[in-house]
């Protein structure tokens, strides 16, 4: 492995990371907050310090870069940006445990939005923008950003794209543009123009500015840190409907936007993957209204409060408008369904993604139609196309490897003693990034009580969720470790 | 510029590298999905799977925002026929196809325009070019023209013990008995840069050298290399690089003997080419047919077959056996490192001959004046050499070289004024309308003559 390339890399996200982190540190300046602004410096000065070793050591470093140093980079750059992320909620004294710190940051970056804090309401508020903003970072990824900021290292080289893969979410990545950085510049500007977007139209609904641009930022990533208590209980319906729309919006592959940009609607809509997400989303919220309507007496209300939490639970964000936990098992069931659904690939979601369930399904009718025709060629096609059958294998590969890691996961955390739908929902919401389970971490529970043992078993899948798996698992493999390839 | 790449062979994969190196924003379009894959792993381009020829596919490769469309498959008709596809799509796109068979090359030249075709590749026709000019002027490894044949860089190795070996370059007319060269490029260990008048030049270099052809036959002599003039040669493999030399080698009246294994080209071969030339139906990669064939009484032995293996072992062998003049074909230039310093005598690559031609025609689009007129890349492309004419918005006319300061790794090598050839000196100077020649092993492309200026 080239290790010098994988340290630059990772010194450019430690510096990145710091660059971001001067956001809190200016908010806490102007709150008058001093000694908080100081921590957010204190922790930029040891991430430039670290980033400028990096920066050194990996001097004279040579541009070849392959998929092991892709995958290696971007799972390091992750991790570090964790461990450094996590230290000013301990310096500031607002979350003094370092392990809990570490949980609240990463579900942060990874835009899981669980909370091991009961009173969200007491933290400072740059400490709140800091927990938002890491879900904005981690949602569209800070290699992607790096790759659009920073000028190639050598012209007409491709190799960049094993950093996208690694970094951004689904079975494949679509590169729009000849340009991989022209491509990760777009991504980011559709990112940046619907978070504003998104802001604005909070900012209608009477909702002071910090508040709009800590949802926005929370939505955008489809992360779901709140900065009240209740999560989005207590905003007008006007404010929920928006959430609701923009983490719907933010849950489909940002393609499609470029697509609708260019005009060629008509690809949008025979997108079958879009099509899928936009059809799960109906049906479930229309079963729910009818499940949840005596509950609320009014159409219009239990519609609005099934959407709202249809469009949080599938995009895998994690805002609630009502007590989810109070509702007849059978919505519940659904919600636990789409938890495991999440968005679209290339969205900043998280879960398996749809165009993964997708494919599933398909292989499932491929298997069975081989069973009765053993003679017959059946293609897995996706929007009319037919799909690498190495691609196709990998959606079955990824779905073992997913339920090996929920059940051993689980079984770490029932150490625990809670109740079986506690363990089982959290281990679910943290490793999808979704954040609120059932029962004791539903909608107005957290992950306080858990031990730490549990809190780690939790990071780790949040990571594993965040990067879809292989990355992270590669990270273990002495292979990669070996200096011969 | 938009560039649509169709075609995912060795030379759709040749002009692809040269091109996304020089920052233009590239659509590969092939329909094998796998090397689609592979290709979006090496190079920053965009990729889009299905045939090039459909107007569906050129539609999804953007074809109305694309300047140029490069068809490059296998298939001549569907070269063609994507032209004309991408050109209904797009009246204001330029074309260019590769087209392989002989039997079409006259026909189309009179239909381009009907077939909307800008330009039209031949690999295989450009590399028996080369092989001709190369033939034609023994003993050197790489020839390259320029101002309308007046100028010439060629390739020489420096054996050892000659004159060259140990001398200094500013002792170089001293030692060629005041003959005037240029040495332009040094190629040493795989690497290549430009001299400086301290740099020494030793044994095994291979030199690119700017002189008179009268000055250039003197300093062959002097290195020992023969000059005999060819009167028979040896062709082994008949494909259509074959067929193109022998056509050009009997006009000059050279005897031509071609091997080849398979018996229907052979039939084929009989058919189109002339009498004279004789057509052997045997293995060339076997000693014995060579042997009988009478490898050791050729004066040229030209390799051909399709597999670059079999080329290196003949022109080896060939080599043992004392042929003066060898020519070999390698198709994957990724083994030029590997076998740059065997007895092979001249390397050619036809794709890497047609890519540097797309990727001048690319430079002139981009830039229509000022542009360099012609291209060539030199010591395995690590180096380019480029003809540029003098006209009004250049800089500098009229200055002595000395008062001009040129960037790093840049060299004029030689100026051509009003037919006369002269190789610069620091009182030298350029007019309007002269050929300039300019070398240089600079990573990023010189598009025009003002960038040669620091």
């Amino acid at each position: 492995m080239n290790v010098k390339y994988v340290c630059r890399i990772t010194a450019y996200t430690v510096f990145m990371t710091a660059l971001f982190m001067l956001a809190p540190a200016g908010i806490a300046f102007y709150d008058g907050e001093t000694r908080n602004a100081l921590v957010y410096l204190f922790v930029v000065g040891i991430m430039s310090v670290l980033g400028s070793v990096l920066f050194l050591v990996s001097r004279n470093f040579k541009p070849i870069l392959y998929a092991q140093e892709g995958i290696a980079a971007t799972s390091i750059s992750w991790i570090v940006m964790s461990v450094f992320g996590a230290l000013p909620f301990v310096l500031t004294g607002e979350i003094p445990r370092y392990i809990d710190a570490l949980f609240e940051i990463v579900s942060g970056f990874s835009t899981t939005g669980a909370s091991i804090l009961s009173d969200v309401e007491a933290l400072s508020r740059c400490n709140l923008f800091w927990r938002s903003f890491s879900h904005w970072m981690g949602g569209m990824g800070v290699l992607v950003f790096m790759l659009a900021v920073l000028p190639q290292t050598k012209k007409g080289e491709g190799s960049g794209i094993f950093l996208m893969k690694a970094e951004s979410t689904g079975p494949s990545v679509s590169k729009f543009t000849p340009h991989l950085r022209q491509t990760a510049k777009i991504l980011y500007i559709l990112y940046i123009a619907f978070t504003i977007a998104c802001a604005v139209f909070l900012l209608l609904g009477e909702l002071p500015l910090f508040d709009s641009l800590c949802l926005a930022l929370g939505t955008a990533g489809t992360g779901g840190f709140g900065i009240l208590n209740d999560s989005a209980g207590s905003y007008s319906p006007y404010i929920q409907g928006v959430l609701a729309v923009f983490m719907m919006l933010f849950g489909i592959n940002f393609s499609m936007y470029y697509l609708i940009l260019l005009g060629q609607l008509k690809a949008v809509f025979k997108n079958e993957e879009l099509r899928t997400y936009l059809g799960i989303i109906l049906a479930s919220v229309v079963l729910i209204t009818v499940n949840i309507y005596s509950m609320y007496g009014s159409v219009r209300e239990s519609m609005h409060h099934a959407f709202f939490q249809v469009s949080s639970i599938i995009t895998t964000t994690g805002f609630s408008s009502v007590d989810f936990e109070q509702w007849p098992a059978f919505s519940k069931g659904i919600l636990f369904i789409l938890m495991f659904i999440g968005g679209c690939a290339g969205s900043t979601g998280g879960g398996m993604k749809v165009s993964r369930v997708l494919m599933l399904g398909k292989n499932i009718v491929r298997t069975i139609s081989q069973t009765l025709h053993p003679r017959r060629m059946h293609l897995v096609k996706m929007d009319g196309h037919s799909v690498k059958e190495s691609v196709a294998n990998s959606v079955d590969a990824y779905l073992a490897v997913y339920c090996v890691i929920i059940l051993f996961s689980f079984a770490i955390v029932s150490l625990d003693d809670y109740s079986l739908g506690t363990n089982f929902s959290a281990v679910v919401a943290c490793f999808n990034n979704i954040g609120p389970g059932f029962e004791l971490v539903g909608a107005t529970g957290n992950y306080g009580h858990y031990s730490d043992l549990s809190k780690f078993v939790f990071i780790i899948d949040m990571l594993l969720g965040r990067l879809e798996i292989f990355p992270l698992l590669a990270l273990f493999s002495p292979d990669l470790w070996s200096r011969k390839r | 510029m938009n560039i649509i790449v169709a075609g995912d062979g060795k030379v759709g994969q040749a002009i692809t590298r040269l091109l996304s190196q020089e920052g233009h924003d590239i659509v590969m379009v092939d329909t094998n999905r796998d090397v689609m894959e592979d290709n979006l792993q090496q190079y920053d381009v965009m990729t889009v799977v299905g045939n090039s020829a459909t107007m569906a596919t050129l539609q999804e490769a953007n074809v109305e925002q694309s300047d140029l469309f490069i068809a490059a498959t296998s298939a001549d008709e569907i070269n063609i026929l994507s032209c004309l596809t991408a050109r209904k799509l797009n009246p204001f796109i330029h074309t260019i196809a590769r087209v392989r068979n002989p039997e079409y090359t006259q026909q189309l030249y009179m239909m381009r325009g009907d077939l909307g075709l800008s330009s039209i590749i031949n690999p295989e026709r450009e590399g028996a070019q080369e092989i001709l000019r190369l033939l034609q002027l023994p003993g050197v490894l790489k020839r390259e023209t320029f101002a309308r044949g007046r100028v010439e860089i060629v390739e020489i190795r420096i054996p050892e013990k000659s004159i060259l070996d140990g001398v200094y370059i500013n002792n170089l007319t001293h030692a060629l008995k005041g003959r005037k060269v240029l040495v332009c490029v040094v190629s040493r260990n795989g690497k290549a840069f430009i001299p400086t008048s301290e740099t020494m030049l030793k044994a095994g270099d291979h030199i690119f050298v700017t002189a008179p052809v009268a000055v250039l036959s003197y300093v062959l002599k002097k290195l020992d290399v023969t000059q005999k003039k060819i009167r028979h040669a040896m062709i082994i493999g008949g494909g259509r690089v074959s067929y193109y030399l022998t056509h050009a080698l009997v006009d000059a009246g050279i005897h031509v003997k071609i091997i080849e294994k398979d018996l229907a080209r052979c039939e084929h071969l009989a058919e189109i080419l002339p009498d004279e030339v004789a057509i052997i139906h045997a293995d060339g990669s076997s000693q014995d047919v060579l042997d009988s064939e009478g490898i050791a009484e050729t004066d040229a032995l030209v390799t051909l077959t399709g597999v670059d293996e079999q080329n290196v072992i003949a022109s080896m062998y060939g080599n043992a056996q004392g042929v003066a003049h060898i020519v070999t074909k390698i198709n994957r230039t990724e083994m030029t490192g590997m076998i740059e310093n065997l007895p092979i005598g001249s390397m050619v690559s036809p794709k890497e001959l047609c890519s540097a031609n797309v990727v001048q025609y690319v430079r002139a689009m981009q830039n229509q004046a000022g542009a360099a007129i012609t291209l060539h890349r030199i010591a395995n492309g690590r180096a380019e050499t480029l003809e540029f004419v003098i006209n009004e918005c250049s800089r500098h006319i009229g200055e002595p070289l000395k008062k001009i300061r040129l960037k790093k790794n840049i060299l004029i090598s030689c100026i051509t004024h009003r037919g006369k050839t002269t190789i610069p000196d620091g009182n030298s100077s350029f007019e309007l309308g002269d050929t300039v020649i300019v070398v240089t092993n600079r990573e990023e492309p010189i598009l025009q003559f003002n960038d040669i200026f620091a």
